[in-house]
């Protein structure tokens, strides 16, 4: 590559709007050089500046007792007391799984496992949130098999066990998929780091792997919709060295076991260019680097190369003047590359030299407070209407309900996901207690008796009926996968996943999920710690639905309090916890795309109040040992909810009898099938049927006992009726079936 | 002055890989082949000295390294 | 009593190995890094799980270089006791220690899994409590686990009682469906023939908790102490 003359056009091409070019000038108070331009391209991106969104999550709540780090670093932490912490974060990795899936999806896991370790946890387990379009779509099983390969690939060789997460398929994301990775860390409080470049003079580190071409403008890219041309941009992607990251991890560990640093921060999107400029800006100093330092892979790199080099298992660290040496010492018995590239300033200006000249010169503030912040307009789109119109009277009844059962429980985003799940090392560093499969994965924290609970979730097809109703569901069920292990939802993490922002329709989507997350957030007194927007998911300008994907972090002071979904014993009774709640609501349901094709009408109504007081009932449940199992309604309706706790389980399927809970005048396929937010399927043994139903008067829980565990037949009375086993072969098998995968 | 090294699974050995992508040539409608055996290939730059000592390296190199003789055959090739 | 946990660059399983010997089976446990030429003062000797050197070239080829595996080879010699699991297992194969070859798993896919175990012999310290036919729930998690041999070594490894794990059925048959990668004759872990130095693909040390789902793996370790306790140790 060689330096290029700077123009509007050129500008352009790295897309900055003409008004954003001539900022840029203002600030400098002259014309950018190409580098100078190359390191605002990238700084002043969607990626990285959070332009469009920035003041909507400022709507999100972010303090709370616990929280020890909210947004605004490279993960969020929360106390879980004894001195303990655990730092978590979910980032998107979109548009490059959808152009090489496998690396695409093992540099995303990477990217996120930097950002937990980064802040001196250890990463103990990581969850992965994909959407594909549909089943049968043509690319859809390649996609399928290299991004879960990827993942497998990084996560199980760097050692930190994938131990749950969804599957989805829809039509909307046909052309654009979605592969948001989240990872969870412990850190004890007085090992906690944070990417700041504090006190002049200080040594400013390289450390990892050696600079290539790779990725240049990856950050740009994920900011920008998709074309015919996409699938050519093949070489921007990074290459994952998962080998060479858990060198990282543990020389990093071991570096921050002393106390020779000031400040550490990943070289993510953006590389050099961002983890220079932000820990700059968090410390208000300024730097100076000296790029002939860099460890270089490739020849004939020029500094707008090296600047905005995405190359992976990269970090920079500020160090405290005098111990260099240590730090050294440590990288090289891990066998990395180590390098003191510059030094802290105290100018508030960042330097970049080679080979003896001065290649850009910008104030650290122009790059970060001073980049533009957009109030894009918004507007609801005028096709809203007739979405969320829906008339289930004329929908045709199925003649054999037993028949629609199957098939939705086999259906891939349904059936069983060994197939994935197989793939990923799940049990590494022995703590995973639930196995994937459950509404949460549950894990110990050694040496406590603590254990942590993580749920990720996210209905599309609710938020684009109603983004408001659709972001509050997304917290509330992320929230009751939680509560239904037992465990308190203590805070989250996101990944706002969109369309194209300039677009008022989609600026609308997106406020309006904001706000309905807020509102749901408020609710729970659950905070926001950290998250990712990713915009321009658009192929061919048509978007995917809005999907605010949401992980929930929960607490367990008794990890052997814990519980599971799936039914204990035969004999236990079955309840209904949130019968009251019950009602036919078809809108944005699985029963009325896969039987009947339609995505229409309006999600299911939340009651937030009855939702918080459901939780804590699901707790005190849990905590006092009153009940086998939870397991909450959400996609499949009841019958779905009742099929699952009876199939899932480890040991093999059983049966269970039931009565229908919907009045009989209801349809059957209606009762069956409607989804209900606040209603949650309970087990207990026999004995424990009264003190179970005393436990939920003070909540102010309705309780309806439905029936009993057991036999071979999974029956709801007068409605339908399946053999256990012939469900559970269909629900293993769907999921290769409906992909065309191989066993 | 380079040199190739490339190794393969020795005759008897199963090669899930090839076996798969064996499969796959034939899904797409490729016909005529009639097995498919996966191999490693290594391109090594050495400092110049004569053949014979360079290929008494390589034997060593192969032998103690590159190749596992218990599953796999090895071929040098020397240029220039 | 003190056992060694390797560690190489890319060990990732050294931890859980750690944790089992020193909070489950009470033994005294020390890391020890790969560049450690010396294993005095220790009893056992665990080569643990994981991706060193990120399996490139071939799995644990590149392990097999490092100065610890001269000083385990001399103590597995002296008749010191060895277990090798998973990639462990991977590169005491690659070492000479043992006999074979891992190739990759029939599936092409990584497998993490409960499989179920045939214990075939008890003649190893890491097997002396567990009688001949009994089955073990361990979970495997591997991409290679394919173990390969020729006719005449799979012979003589039958011959000579050297197989001490086989993937099997719940029931103890040992079937192709019980097979989760494809090894010759269902091989899961085999032995040297002094009987001193054991390799399996299965992980025990991710088993030796019943709130992890089993507590099989347990034998394994607690075989260990009671073999090192008989001699004094």
């Amino acid at each position: 590559m060689r330096e290029m003359p700077v123009s509007p056009e050129r500008a352009r091409e790295h897309g900055l709007s003409g008004e954003e070019f001539e900022r840029i000038r203002t600030l400098l108070g002259r014309d950018p050089n190409f580098t100078e331009l190359g390191i605002f391209s990238v700084m002043w991106s969607e990626h990285c500046s959070y332009k469009s969104s920035r003041i909507h999550l400022k709507k999100f709540p972010t303090r709370g007792p616990r929280v020890l780090q909210g947004p605004g670093e490279n993960a969020g932490i929360l106390d879980i007391g004894e001195g303990l912490a655990v730092s978590f974060k979910m980032e998107s990795h979109n548009h490059p799984s959808y152009i090489e899936p496998y690396q695409g999806a093992a540099t995303g896991v990477g990217g996120i496992l930097r950002d937990v370790f980064t802040m001196g946890a250890r990463p103990i387990a990581s969850l992965d949130s994909l959407r594909f379009g549909r089943p049968d779509h043509p690319r859809t099983r390649y996609l399928v098999n290299g991004v879960v390969a990827g993942i497998a690939g990084y996560g199980n060789c760097i050692g930190v066990p994938t131990v749950g997460g969804e599957v989805s398929f829809d039509e909307c994301y046909d052309g654009n998929i979605l592969v948001n990775a989240f990872t969870l860390g412990i850190v004890r409080h007085e090992r906690i780091w944070r990417g700041t470049a504090s006190g002049v003079g200080n040594p400013v580190i390289y450390v990892g792997s050696k600079t290539g071409r790779d990725g240049i403008h990856g950050a740009t890219m994920a900011s920008g919709e998709f074309d015919e041309k996409s699938e050519e941009k093949r070489p921007t992607v990074q290459v994952g060295d998962p080998f060479t990251e858990k060198l990282l991890l543990e020389a990093c560990l071991e570096l921050m076991r002393t106390d020779a640093i000031v400040g550490i921060q990943d070289m993510g999107a953006a590389g050099l260019t961002s983890s220079s400029f932000e820990m700059a800006s968090r410390a208000g100093t300024g730097f100076l680097m000296d790029l002939d330092r860099v460890p270089q892979r490739e020849e004939g790199m020029i500094p707008y190369e090296l600047m905005l080099s995405e190359s992976q298992e990269r970090m920079l660290i500020v160090a405290k003047k005098g111990r260099e040496d240590e730090v050294r010492a440590i990288f090289e018995k891990w066998d990395l590359d180590v390098s003191v590239i510059g030094e802290v300033t105290g100018d508030g200006m960042g330097r970049v030299q080679w080979r003896g000249e001065t290649v850009a010169e910008i104030p650290v503030a122009a790059l970060t407070d001073q980049a533009p912040v957009y109030d894009r307009p918004s507007a609801r789109p005028a096709v809203q209407d007739s979405l969320q119109s829906l008339d289930p009277a004329g929908l045709p009844a199925p003649s054999d309900l037993a028949e629609v059962w199957v098939r939705l429980m086999s259906c891939p985003e349904m059936a069983d996901k060994k197939w994935v799940f197989r793939q990923y090392d799940h049990m590494i560093r022995t703590n995973t207690l639930v196995l994937p499969g459950s509404d949460a994965a549950v894990l110990r924290v050694k040496g406590t008796g603590k254990g942590i609970a993580m749920s990720v979730d996210c209905n599309s097809r609710y938020c684009r009926l109603d983004p408001f109703v659709g972001g509050m569901i997304a917290v509330c069920e992320s929230a009751r996968n939680v509560s239904c292990a037992g465990a308190e939802p203590i805070g989250l993490t996101d990944c706002l996943n969109f369309g194209n922002p300039e677009k008022p329709e989609i600026m609308w989507q997106f406020r309006s999920a904001i706000e309905g997350m807020a509102k749901a957030c408020e609710a729970l007194s659950v905070p926001v710690v950290s998250g990712n927007v990713s915009f321009y998911n658009e192929t061919m300008g048509k978007g995917i639905h809005p999907t605010p994907t949401v992980a929930m972090v929960g607490l367990l002071e008794d990890a052997s309090r814990h519980l599971v979904q799936w039914f204990d014993a035969e004999g236990d009774r079955i309840f209904l916890a949130g019968a009251d709640r019950l009602g036919v609501h078809l809108g944005g349901s699985l029963y009325l795309r896969e039987a009947h094709g339609k995505v229409a009408g309006t999600p299911p109504p939340v009651d937030l109040d009855h939702e918080r007081r459901l939780q804590e009932f699901l707790r005190a449940a849990a905590s006092d040992r009153l009940v086998s199992s939870a397991h909450d309604l959400s996609e499949g309706g009841f019958a779905c909810a009742l099929a699952e706790s009876c199939i899932t389980r480890p040991d093999g399927a059983v049966g269970a009898r039931v009565v229908n809970p919907f009045a009989e005048a209801i349809r059957a396929d209606f009762a069956m099938f409607s989804e209900c937010q606040g209603v949650v399927l309970l087990s207990c043994r026999p004995a424990g049927r009264d003190a179970l139903l005393a436990a939920a008067r003070p909540f102010r829980i309705t309780m309806v006992e439905v029936g009993v565990v057991g036999g071979e037949h999974i029956d709801i009375e007068g409605v339908a009726r399946v053999g256990a086993a012939d469900l559970h072969k269909a629900w293993r098998e769907g999921f290769a079936k409906g992909l065309g995968l191989d066993g | 002055m380079k040199a190739k090294i490339f190794v393969t699974l020795k005759k008897g050995v199963l090669d899930p890989q090839g076996k798969a992508i064996h499969a796959s040539l034939t899904h797409l409608g490729i016909g005529g082949v009639e097995d498919v055996r996966v191999g490693k290939f290594m391109e090594l730059t050495l400092k110049e000295t004569g053949r014979d000592e360079a290929r008494m390296r390589l034997e060593e190199a192969c032998r103690r390294l590159l190749a596992n003789t218990v599953i796999e055959d090895y071929r040098i090739e020397i240029e220039g | 009593m003190k056992a060694a946990v390797l560690v190489f660059p890319g060990s990732n399983c050294d931890h859980d190995a750690y944790h089992a010997l020193k909070y489950v089976a009470g033994v005294d446990a020390e890391f020890v890094w790969h560049k450690q030429s010396s294993l005095a003062g220790f009893d056992a000797v665990v080569v643990p799980g994981g991706f060193t050197y990120g399996d490139y070239l071939r799995t644990g080829a590149l392990a097999k270089l490092s100065p610890v595996m001269g000083a385990v080879k001399r103590f597995a010699g002296e008749g010191g006791p060895v277990i090798g699991i998973c990639n462990g297992f991977q590169i005491l194969l690659e070492a000479g220690l043992l006999p074979g070859a891992m190739i990759v798993n029939g599936s092409l896919h990584f497998v993490c899994d409960y499989v179920y175990l045939a214990a075939e012999t008890s003649r190893t310290p890491f097997t002396g409590r567990i009688p001949p036919g009994s089955i073990l729930k361990v979970p495997v998690a591997h991409y290679q686990g394919n173990y390969f041999a020729d006719e005449k070594t799979l012979f003589s490894l039958e011959e000579r009682g050297q197989v001490v794990f086989r993937y099997c059925t719940p029931d103890g048959r040992i079937t192709e469906d019980a097979n989760p990668n494809g090894s010759a004759r269902n091989i899961a872990g085999i032995c040297n023939e002094a009987g001193n130095v054991l390799g399996m693909m299965p992980h025990p040390e991710r088993c030796a908790e019943a709130v992890l789902g089993s507590e099989d793996g347990r034998q394994v370790f607690d075989s260990m102490v009671s073999w090192l306790k008989e001699r004094g140790k």
